[in-house]
């Protein structure tokens, strides 16, 4: 080798330019969730595409309105806040009154970042925090699922999502239950098929099953989120499921029904994996996963809610710096 | 305290806003976050904490010199849980609706520490006058803060204030506002909105400095 | 300052006034305030009671001794009991039940009202409670759902069917949205009937 070699490059690490950046990863997991998005709008109209506009508008403004005014574009460009409010959109019923879904974008973003500091500063998903409190705020209309358009009125929108701001919606579609609450209070289990394709009643982006896994491998491929987290949630609650349902096959249902049903699947690849909200290391990662999904089975199977994805993941969301505590590697050299 | 001048005016106003005992000292906040679901119930919680604080910081006061200063904590103690105990009885015989609801809170204004507080920091130290002028003001601040939240959460979680229907009958309530977690969320952007006036405050008084020096 | 000790006589004595002053404050408010306050419960209790058994004006309290129900003034400690509603003329119109158990958060506490005649469940109160606002209390809120409890045949055992699916008199349309508190009612009511009803 020449000394004079002019291919050799010689500069101070890192010397590995790392093309990931966070509106890289934002702009991945946007892309990944497209399809599932696009088939919720299909089966269940329009209205369910207003809930979403909703809810990012509601996040995106949010965003806007407490950012220091210099940084204000930037942060909106991360897409992070985008991001959000499709994820609190997605779980959200499509029939819910655009008010409440704009407010939930607001709480996301208010009380589930803004307020501990921004993007990284995070304690729980902020998506999910929305959630919740959408859940605890407005239980009528957050448990009022309607039966889906399937695709006939692509145009079909929901009375009820026109209610004024502050009143109460007024629903004239039929409800439905989702397969969950069939299961929990009338032990009548959905046929696999149907959930999987997604003809069943629930919130916006989590009926499809398919594509849902569809984007998460999209993801897991371009190595935007750990492959430990989604693996281990839906392992652990296949195994502690499968357990149970070889106990007592009437009262429980089979392993596929929980990693098909509700929002497990959007969850499992979508929300748990937050790098801002999950273990650093992948002990931590292995344990954060496994203890969403026992948490899931057992809020579902003896819990009052039929869904318990939400409330698994926020309670291993406090428990992070816990663990990132205790599975901290040694120190080289160190006792 | 000895030889500074006293004005009233201050010490009352400093109990109301200055070193409001919620907002600022965050004291209290046990009956703060249980019992303040309604406008209402934060008015009649508030004014038992009133009543009872006043009248110990006047007894307290009074027999400060009596009182032997290894035993003064349990006397202050005897004194706050007669009057609460009074309270108690008094209130379930004319209100007994509110009396239900806001239940063990009652007993447990012995053990608000904004009470205690009061007398070993001022009015065992105070003349009488003072002591209960510093009281009124800590009660008031205190009565101001739980109303405040009272009626915040009852305008959301009821579409409503002390009872009286504000909006049309389709209001959808917030149900979320009359369950703890609402007294927790309400709280909390009580307080971001006091500290961002005070910095606020702070900030113009900054600047105000700096222009005298830049102008002399 | 100078702090001169004091002895420990002084510090005893001092509390312990302080003790009997303020035991003689709280004795002599208690005293004054006692009749009302026991007017007051008492009020409460007949409401409830005369709204379960429609038609009744007067009540005693049965607890359940020696394998007959008797009549009794104070009812003991850890005893069963039962209140018996009379009409104006002293004939029993029925029974009024309190029944207690876990509900979606917390102790349902409720009063029904049972006639022993037609075996039917004719109104239901709920004395305590802390269901979800908006949905679990419905139990009490929703005129539709107590109205189940109107007229309810208790052969066979009370069950919760999906609102609108009552058919049998012995069924409760549950709550929509709320199928654990309904269920709770209902539960609770079969419980207290299974304890009571061979005993009228």
């Amino acid at each position: 080798m020449n000394d004079k070699d002019p291919r050799l490059l010689v500069q101070p690490s890192p010397l590995l330019k790392q093309e990931m950046t966070t509106a890289q990863t934002m702009k991945d997991l946007l892309y990944a969730l497209l399809p599932a998005t696009l088939a919720g709008i299909w089966l269940f109209g329009l209205g369910a595409l207003l809930v979403i506009v909703a809810s990012v508008l509601g996040a995106v403004l949010t965003e806007w309105l407490f950012s220091p005014g210099d940084q204000r574009w930037q942060r909106l460009l991360d897409g992070s806040g985008v991001l959000t409010g499709l994820l609190l959109g997605l779980t959200l019923p499509p029939a819910l009154p655009l008010w409440m879904a704009f407010l939930g974008g607001v709480v996301s973003i208010g009380i589930g970042k803004v307020i501990w500091g921004g993007l990284g500063h995070n304690l729980f998903n902020p998506a999910l925090v929305g959630r919740a409190f959408l859940l605890a705020t407005f239980p009528n209309a957050m448990t009022t699922w309607s039966v889906q358009a399937s695709g006939e009125g692509f145009l079909l929108w929901y009375p009820s999502n026109f209610a004024l701001p502050f009143m109460q919606p007024h629903y004239d579609t039929v409800s439905a239950a989702t397969p969950l609450g069939l299961m929990k209070f009338e032990q009548q289990p959905t046929p696999l098929v149907d959930l999987a394709l997604g003809n069943s009643a629930g919130c916006i982006g989590e009926t499809s099953g398919l594509l849902l896994l569809a984007g998460g491998i999209y993801l897991l491929l371009r190595r935007d989120i750990d492959w430990r987290i989604p693996v281990g949630i839906l392992l652990s609650a296949a195994l502690f499921s499968g357990v149970l349902y070889a106990i007592d096959t009437v009262r429980y249902p089979d392993p596929l029904f929980t990693l098909l049903s509700g929002g497990l699947l959007l969850a499992a690849f979508y929300m748990a994996t937050d790098p801002v909200t999950s273990p650093l290391t992948p002990r931590g990662a292995w344990i954060f996963a496994i203890g969403i999904g026992l948490l899931v089975v057992l809020i579902r199977l003896f819990g009052g809610f039929p869904e318990g994805v939400m409330y698994a993941i926020l309670l291993m969301n406090a428990a992070t710096p816990l663990i990132d505590r205790y599975t901290q590697p040694r120190v080289f050299g160190k006792e | 305290m000895p030889e500074k001048k006293q004005d009233a005016y201050q010490e009352f106003i400093k109990g109301l806003w200055r070193d409001n005992p919620v907002f600022v000292q965050v004291l209290g906040m046990c009956p703060m976050l249980a019992v303040t679901n309604s406008a209402m119930n934060a008015l009649v919680m508030g004014g038992a904490t009133f009543f009872v604080l006043v009248a110990s910081s006047f007894f307290v006061s009074s027999l400060k010199n009596w009182i032997p200063k290894q035993v003064r904590i349990s006397t202050y103690i005897i004194i706050i849980a007669t009057f609460v105990t009074v309270t108690d009885f008094t209130l379930e015989a004319l209100m007994p609706k509110v009396h239900k609801e806001l239940g063990a809170f009652i007993p447990l204004i012995v053990a608000n520490c904004m009470i205690l507080g009061r007398q070993e920091a001022f009015a065992a130290r105070n003349s009488v006058r003072f002591a209960v002028v510093d009281a009124l003001g800590m009660a008031s601040g205190f009565l101001f803060a739980l109303f405040s939240l009272g009626a915040v959460r009852e305008l959301l979680g009821e579409g409503a204030l002390f009872g009286y229907k504000l909006f049309s009958e389709n209001f959808e309530p917030w149900v979320i506002m009359i369950l703890p977690p609402g007294g927790f969320i309400t709280l909390g952007l009580l307080l971001l909105f006091f500290n961002w006036l005070k910095e606020r405050k702070d900030r113009l008084a900054q600047q105000l400095d700096q222009m005298e020096i830049e102008a002399p | 300052m100078k702090v001169s000790e004091p002895g420990s006589s002084r510090l005893v004595a001092t509390l312990g006034l302080a003790g009997l002053l303020s035991g003689l404050i709280i004795v002599s408010v208690f005293e004054a305030t006692l009749p009302t306050i026991t007017a007051y419960k008492a009020k409460v209790l007949q409401e409830a009671v005369f709204k379960v058994l429609p038609g009744s004006t007067q009540l005693q309290r049965l607890v359940y001794r020696d394998g007959r129900l008797t009549p009794v003034e104070e009812v003991g400690k850890g005893e069963e009991f039962v209140f018996g509603g009379q009409d104006a003329q002293g004939v029993l119109v029925g029974y009024a039940i309190p029944g207690s158990g876990p509900g979606f958060q917390d102790t349902i506490r409720l009063l029904y009202g049972y006639q022993p005649k037609q075996r039917k469940v004719v109104g239901m109160e709920i004395l305590e409670s802390r269901e979800t606002p908006g949905l679990g209390d419905k139990i009490y809120k929703d005129a539709e759902f107590v109205s189940n409890f109107d007229a309810l045949s208790v052969e066979p055992e009370i069950v919760t069917v999906k609102r609108g699916a009552k058919a049998a008199p012995n069924e409760v349309d549950a709550i929509t949205g709320a199928t654990i508190s309904s269920k709770a009612v209902v539960r609770i009511i079969n419980q207290a009937n299974q304890q009571w009803l061979q005993r009228f």
